[in-house]
């Protein structure tokens, strides 16, 4: 397991697809929403929250076909379904590659763009804190949204149809945790909302996304 | 004591629809009585709350429009219910029937939705002076559509209708559970902003909110969208057994 | 034969249209597609029996 998780982590650095491409998106949707809404600062910081979260979320989404894509079209996932390891725990490793190589770069690149977006430093550091605790559930959601479009040929959009609308909660909690923390409010209920959401990714989803897995191997 | 070994039977042959042919059999002899019991219900419901009830003193005419926004409201939901019960069956007890009567109901309740929303954005623009708050309940709808549009679009996209039955029952349990945290989340989401006094006909204290001048033609309504609802799903899930035995038929010809 | 609708005639009657119109084509989409697979499955029956 460590070492299916150790080889995606390779093969993510070494394709360039895994910290690079989700930051550089992050970062220009970043640049974009001013551009698009205005350069106010105070509307700025009251939307900053919602729209880091977004980014993070959509750039996410981003490289989420590729889980699972290629080791199903080259067979590899079919050697790893006849291994001794579970489906439950290939998922996990996958899943937690893509959270090591998008998830945590998001995380501790979002405060730095919030300067961008007139984010105070306090709540930057809510929003770092509170991506680091709720990107593991996007990024297990989202290998979930992976699983159930394996055979689908490009299915990414499917895949975006199916994963956007199980990202709600943890969007909504993420999103007011940092929003409350930059109105000087208290900020807790919503992180630990978004630590649950987490937590319950990990205890359930193991074993929905396995079902899935074998059904598409059948 | 008569109405335990009624309701046994009842539930005796509930469980003997999951066998293909005994639901063609019971279906294709009730679904025209139930059609016509459809049509005579949603049409005298629509028509009495249309023309023959009095307007509301604060909503003037717009009163009317409760006659379809409730019901299919109330149909939306109990689709997507259906929808997970229908999922949850299959992946226990692997029988076609309630998948597919999942995959039938999910369009059906998808329109549902569809007016459910439809109906209250345009009651809301003379009522609430705009056609869409971010109000819970509304987003909660909102939400509930895209879920239906995801598990279709999946049911659509597999050509393995084993795999695709499969996929799409994992969906739907996973996204109730999801669709259900949602609903506390967008609670939580919108308190500081709530909107404020939505004159609420769908809580539970339904008659003493509204005296019986609507409430009947209300009722009435109610029971018509869901035999609607029942006939369509009787029509499409026999259609998809169909589908399924033309498919066995088609491999088999092209074997021959 | 048309009830007064007062100010919000055009509201409510729009609200009816759309809501009947959306139930009669789900209705319609439905038999439709019940009419043509049942049609291909009684020739398929027909053939497999020829």
């Amino acid at each position: 397991m460590i070492q299916l998780f150790a080889r995606d982590i390779r093969l993510a650095v070494r394709s360039g697809g895994g910290f690079g491409l989700a930051l550089i998106f992050f970062l220009i949707v970043v640049v974009l929403i001013p551009l698009g809404l205005s350069s106010d600062q105070s509307a700025l910081a009251l939307v900053a929250p919602g729209v880091l979260w977004l980014g993070a979320l959509l750039a996410c989404l981003l490289s989420l076909d590729r889980i699972f894509g290629l080791d199903y079209e080259d067979g590899s996932l079919d050697l790893l379904a006849t291994s001794p390891l579970p489906l439950e725990a290939v998922y996990i490793a996958k899943a937690a590659a893509h959270w090591l190589t998008t998830g945590l770069p998001l995380a501790l690149a979002a405060p730095v763009l919030g300067v961008l977006l007139n984010l105070s430093f306090d709540a930057g550091k809510v929003m770092c804190f509170s991506l680091l605790l709720g990107t593991p559930a996007l990024s297990l959601i989202g290998a979930f949204g992976a699983t159930l479009t394996l055979g689908v040929k490009r299915g990414g959009l499917l895949l975006s149809l199916l994963v956007l609308p199980l990202y709600v909660p943890t969007l909504i909690f993420g999103a007011r945790a940092v929003h409350s923390a930059s109105l000087g409010q208290p900020f807790d209920v919503p992180l630990i909302m978004v630590l649950a959401i987490s937590l319950g990714a990990v205890a359930i989803l193991p074993f929905a996304s396995g079902a899935a897995l074998r059904i598409n191997l059948r | 004591m008569n109405s335990t070994s009624k309701s046994k039977h009842l539930w005796n042959l509930f469980w003997k629809l999951a066998n293909p042919k005994v639901f063609m059999g019971w279906s294709g002899r009730w679904l025209p009585w139930l059609s016509w019991l459809t049509v005579l219900l949603l049409g005298s419901g629509l028509i009495w709350g249309f023309f023959f009830t009095p307007d509301d003193i604060r909503q003037g005419s717009t009163v009317k429009i409760i006659y379809l926004h409730v019901p299919a409201a109330l149909m939306a939901i109990n689709g997507y219910l259906l929808m997970f019960i229908g999922s949850l069956m299959w992946l226990i007890r692997r029988q076609h029937v309630s998948v597919l009567a999942a995959k039938a109901a999910a369009p059906v309740g998808m329109t549902m939705t569809l007016i459910a929303l439809a109906t209250g954005a345009i009651w809301g623009q003379p009522m609430w002076g705009t056609y869409w708050v971010w109000d819970p309940r509304l987003t909660s709808f909102l939400i509930m559509f895209l879920f239906y549009a995801g598990y279709i679009a999946l049911w659509a996209a597999i050509d393995d209708d084993d795999t695709a039955a499969d996929l799409t029952s994992v969906l739907a349990l996973v996204g109730s559970v999801f669709a259900l945290l949602s609903r506390y989340a967008v609670l939580f989401w919108n308190q500081g902003l709530h909107q404020g006094t939505t004159v609420s006909l769908t809580d539970g204290t339904k008659q003493e909110n509204i005296s019986n001048v609507f409430f009947l033609p209300l009722l009435l309504a109610m029971v018509g969208f869901g035999l609607l609802f029942l006939t369509l799903l009787l029509i499409g899930t026999r259609t998809e057994l169909r589908m399924r035995r033309l498919k066995v038929l088609e491999v088999r010809e092209r074997m021959q | 034969m048309m009830p007064d609708l007062g100010e919000y005639a055009v509201e409510v009657t729009v609200a009816y249209g759309v809501s009947l119109l959306a139930l009669a084509l789900v209705c319609f989409l439905y038999i439709r597609r019940s009419r043509s697979v049942k049609r291909a499955l009684t020739d398929a029956e027909a053939r497999k029996d020829a």
